[in-house]
């Protein structure tokens, strides 16, 4: 389901991403003579094929624990997948070396969830954004310094703090620099994983326009990883929602808040609150997301689903097609055959 | 400020809270008047540094060195919070009040099963026999939503998710049937479908048990969804309080509109969000006059001068001197 | 969180720079304060010695062994008041204390300075590398751990026999393990950190994200306990030049002084070893208290 219009800038294929806890001594012991069992496998991500054109905003969303940050990071190049191939450019991030992987990398920048923890605390800010541009010798000695400047004043940042360190600045200030951080390298494609969520809400929206203020400027792509479906649904183009490491329903982001395919999607959707919508009358979703070590057999929603069928229990769902550029993983949508 | 209900539960006037520091002592709160009814919902917004929380604690004491109450009543059905000793509020927290935290480990033991936690609880304030409290506290869960309570009643707070411990600290609150729970934050850090499950089910408790509730969150709509009357704190004030549907569809003071008018769903996807610009005056560096004026699009000289007092309209106040007014908003 | 906290999450009051805060740690309480006065004045002492001592001790020229074993506060035959006495050789006690204490400190802090080097280094890679190399260096630190590190500096120092180089290197054997269990503890903690994150997001190379993120992050903790562990080297040094196999007669220590005048001790003339020992008490015991502050005030765990 490639956004139908032009080039994929990254496509994922086929990836899935485990985590497995080291053995513990004892436990080693128990495995040797054949009577322990290995420490479960976590499947933060299941098998997630995406594709994000140029240009466009692609909104990622999903409950803590459903692999959303996982993805992310696989998608900037700070982890690697256990299988399946991340695709820049239509080149193989797994074959790049050298210069060229580098290049992926820096093309491919990431704003973090954390602004106290994604900036060198030893660092000062100059340093923190000019790090790459200098270690890498991306430009002359020089010209770093008006480079940074460049990038801070982007932000809107006053050049009075270059020479401060993190902990002078509050958390929307903070997150300011990791964007000019960001921005320095000269990216095409920004992941941003929970860019918001830390700040205080009036500091929200002046972040969000920033986003939007330097990706109008600069053309930039985006990746927009949040659990906020309100922010999501103003700033994507295309949503993507994931359920225990799978995407469960993808299409333009539109159509999904009026329609949505999935009952997950559309749980998810009537849970915001929303100052408009005053004493809330209607029963909630029901439980709560699974241990993605123990997924439930057949769809790993039908615990939880209102809607949930016998073959729900069985067979787990593929994301197809059910409407041009709109895919949902969901046996309401199959079920005349497959039932 | 006129009071909705005729007998309010929870009175406060004239509250104020500073911390000390090396360099003199900051008001976190400054002066804040508010009242609850029984089993009314009050929601308590305010951003990071605006001494919401910090007016929770206040109201049962709970300031620690270098913070202290300096002045102003509360008044918990008649009896004065600020002058009661010590062992008197000692024994109100665990039984007329309940508080909930937004970290719902502050309030559990690890090292006890929750059926004992909870036993306890009300053994502490009642006499029964253990199976009886034991009883109390299965019936407890289950109305917060909680399968198979019984079997849950012997495990240990590590063997819950984030969302069910929350639960489970709500279900402990309620256990004494409290005239007042303090929930400060108690579901940012959850996700917005359990979020939802537990505004449902507090909102049922508050309805079915008459206990008041309030409600310390970051998140307007939250407070919609939720409360019967919101108060806004700004820089240690309630620059506005008053009934959820007046404040929300119509508010007058600059800071709550810029609040709701910054939401995403304010304006057309893919514009510019209404943003209010620059940042909260932190405690020890507040402007003169009105603490919001630097941020507000609509100051006037007087604003600087003077920090406005409240203006009662009505079931509602507000502080400002140059108010949002009815059909301007929009 | 306590609302306290909450409080003053904003404000900047706690993200004063770390000098200041130390500073102000150390000048908040009468003890620690009086603690580092003293350290300070001893530091300056044995730095000093050979400036303001009365008498070279080394300079067996200079000795007259007619004075041996005088009582504090008696002449000599040159008309020299000993105000602490002599030993056997009549040597000036203040002056051999002096100089003795410019040995202690001096083995004290190069020990800790190279133990702390290579502990620091080992736990960097370790943290960094983690699998087979990490596996590798904590093994032998569990090991080295393992054993009494009084046994560990004995066997040494039988084997290769005493010298002021001979002493260091023992220590350095000794302490190195404890550094390198503390540094790599805090620089795991650090590696989870969206900082360096970002670092490999930026194809920074990992000698650059070692040494410029993570290095200077993480050390703080390993310094502070460093601070207490001088204190733990100069006992060492002590114990074994007590015991006959730490420095050489010629470059006498504190524990050497206190060893020379352990055989005097029970024939009445106390000073000789009793002198050397107070000195070696208030060193340790200002160390102590100053580290100890240093490390309460950055919540380490030792």
């Amino acid at each position: 389901m490639n956004a139908s219009t032009s080039v994929p800038i990254i496509e994922l294929r086929g990836i899935t991403k485990h985590f497995r806890r080291k053995p513990t001594l004892a436990e080693r012991i128990l495995m040797a003579t054949g009577r322990g069992k290995a420490p479960p496998v976590l499947r933060a991500v299941d098998g997630v094929d995406l594709s994000v054109a140029r240009g466009e905003v692609l909104g990622l969303v999903g409950e803590s624990g459903c692999g959303k940050s996982t993805l992310a990071r696989i998608v900037t190049g700070i982890l690697r997948p256990t299988q399946g191939e991340v695709v820049y450019e239509q080149r193989p991030v797994a074959g790049l070396r050298g210069k060229e992987r580098l290049d992926f990398l820096l093309k491919v920048q990431m704003i973090f969830q954390d602004p106290y923890a994604s900036l060198d605390p030893r660092m000062k800010v100059s340093r923190i954004v000019g790090e790459a541009l200098s270690v890498h010798k991306l430009l002359p000695k020089a010209e770093i310094d008006g480079a940074v400047d460049q990038a801070l004043s982007e932000v809107g940042l006053d050049l009075a703090y270059r020479e401060r360190y993190p902990h002078q600045f509050s958390g929307g200030q903070r997150q300011r620099i990791g964007i000019a951080r960001a921005l320095a390298v000269k990216p095409d494609f920004l992941v941003c994983d929970e860019p918001v969520s830390a700040l205080d809400v009036s500091i929200q929206a002046q972040v969000i326009n920033l986003f939007m203020d330097v990706r109008a400027r600069h053309g930039l792509t985006y990746l927009f990883v949040s659990h906020d479906l309100g922010l999501v649904r103003h700033i994507s183009d295309r949503v993507a929602i994931m359920y225990l490491g799978r995407i469960v329903e993808i299409g333009a982001a539109a159509s999904i808040f009026a329609e949505p395919a999935h009952p997950y999607s559309a749980a998810l959707i009537a849970a915001i609150p929303s100052a408009k919508r005053r004493k809330r009358a209607f029963e909630p979703l029901k439980g709560e997301l699974p241990s993605p070590l123990a997924p439930p057999p057949g769809c790993p929603f039908h615990p939880r689903c209102p809607q949930a069928m016998s073959v729900c229990r069985e067979i787990r769902p593929a994301l197809a097609e059910i409407s041009p550029g709109r895919s949902a993983a969901c046996h309401l949508h199959t079920a005349p055959e497959a039932a | 400020m006129t009071d909705p209900a005729t007998d309010p539960l929870l009175e406060v006037r004239g509250l104020r809270t500073v911390f000390h520091a090396l360099d003199g002592a900051w008001a976190a709160v400054e002066g804040v008047d508010l009242s609850i009814a029984r089993g009314e919902v009050l929601g308590l917004v305010g951003e990071s540094g605006s001494g919401k929380s910090v007016t929770g604690f206040s109201l049962v004491r709970l300031i620690d060195p270098p913070g202290e109450i300096v002045a102003g009543t509360i008044s918990f059905a008649g009896e004065d919070l600020r002058t009661a000793s010590e062992e008197r509020l000692r024994s109100l927290r665990g039984d007329r009040i309940a508080m909930i935290f937004q970290d719902p480990l502050m309030t559990l033991n690890p090292v006890l099963s929750i059926g004992e936690q909870m036993s306890e609880a009300i053994l502490e304030h009642r006499q029964c026999s253990r199976d009886e409290a034991l009883k109390e506290a299965a019936k407890a869960l289950s109305r917060v939503g909680i399968s198979s309570p019984e079997a849950r009643l012997k495990q240990f707070p590590h063997e819950f998710s984030g969302g069910m411990r929350q639960r489970v600290a709500i279900a402990t609150a309620m256990l004494n049937a409290p005239d007042l729970i303090i929930a400060d934050e108690p579901t940012t850090a959850l996700d917005v479908t359990i979020q939802s499950q537990i505004l449902f089910e507090v909102q049922k408790l508050a309805r079915e048990t008459g206990t008041a509730v309030l409600w310390i969150t970051h998140d307007l709509a939250v407070v919609g969804e939720l409360a019967d009357r919101v108060a806004v704190m700004y820089a240690g004030r309630i620059v506005e309080i008053g009934p959820v549907d007046a404040v929300l569809d119509a508010p007058h003071h600059p800071y709550t509109l810029g609040l709701l008018h910054s939401s995403a769903a304010n304006v057309m996807p893919g514009q510019r969000l209404n943003q209010i610009d620059g940042v909260a005056p932190r405690i020890d560096s507040r402007p003169s006059g009105c603490p919001f004026r630097p941020r507000c699009p609509r100051a006037l000289p007087v604003c600087a001068e003077h920090d406005p007092a409240p203006t009662e309209d009505g079931a509602r106040s507000f502080r400002c001197h140059n108010p949002v007014l009815v059909g301007e908003a929009a | 969180m306590s609302p306290e906290a909450k409080a003053f999450a904003v404000p900047a009051g706690a993200d004063t720079p770390l000098r200041d805060k130390v500073l102000r740690r150390i000048r908040s309480r009468p003890t620690t304060r009086g603690a580092a006065v003293l350290l300070g004045i001893m530091v300056a002492l044995a730095v000093l010695a050979p400036f303001i001592t009365p008498q070279n001790p080394h300079d067996l020229a200079a000795l007259s062994v007619m004075d041996n074993r005088l009582a504090p506060g008696e002449a000599g035959m040159n008309g020299m008041t000993y105000w602490l006495g002599t030993d056997s050789q009549g040597r000036d006690m203040l002056s051999a204390i002096l100089y003795g204490l410019r040995t202690s400190l001096m083995v004290g802090l190069t020990a800790t300075a190279g133990a702390l080097f290579i502990g620091i280094s080992a736990g960097l890679l370790a943290a960094q590398f983690g699998g087979g190399v990490d596996a590798v260096i904590m093994r032998v630190v569990d090991f080295m751990l393992g054993f009494p590190s009084i046994l560990i500096a004995l066997v040494l120092l039988a084997s290769i026999g005493r010298g002021v180089d001979k002493v260091i290197l023992a220590i350095i054997l000794v302490q190195w393990a404890q550094y390198a269990r503390l540094m790599r503890a805090s620089a795991l903690v650090e590696r989870r950190k969206e900082y360096i994150e970002a670092a490999l997001n930026f194809g920074l190379p990992t000698r650059h994200i070692m040494l410029a993120h993570l290095l200077p992050n993480s050390v703080g903790s390993v310094l502070v306990v460093a601070s207490i562990s001088i204190a733990s080297a100069i006992t060492l040094e002590a114990t074994l030049s007590f015991l006959g196999v730490g420095v050489p007669v010629t470059q006498p220590s504190l524990g050497l002084l206190i060893a020379n005048g352990f055989e005097f001790l029970l024939s009445g003339e106390y000073w000789i070893a009793v002198f050397p020992g107070i000195a070696l008490v208030l060193l340790i015991v200002s160390l102590n208290l100053v580290g100890d502050r240093l490390r309460r005030s950055f919540n380490v765990r030792s």
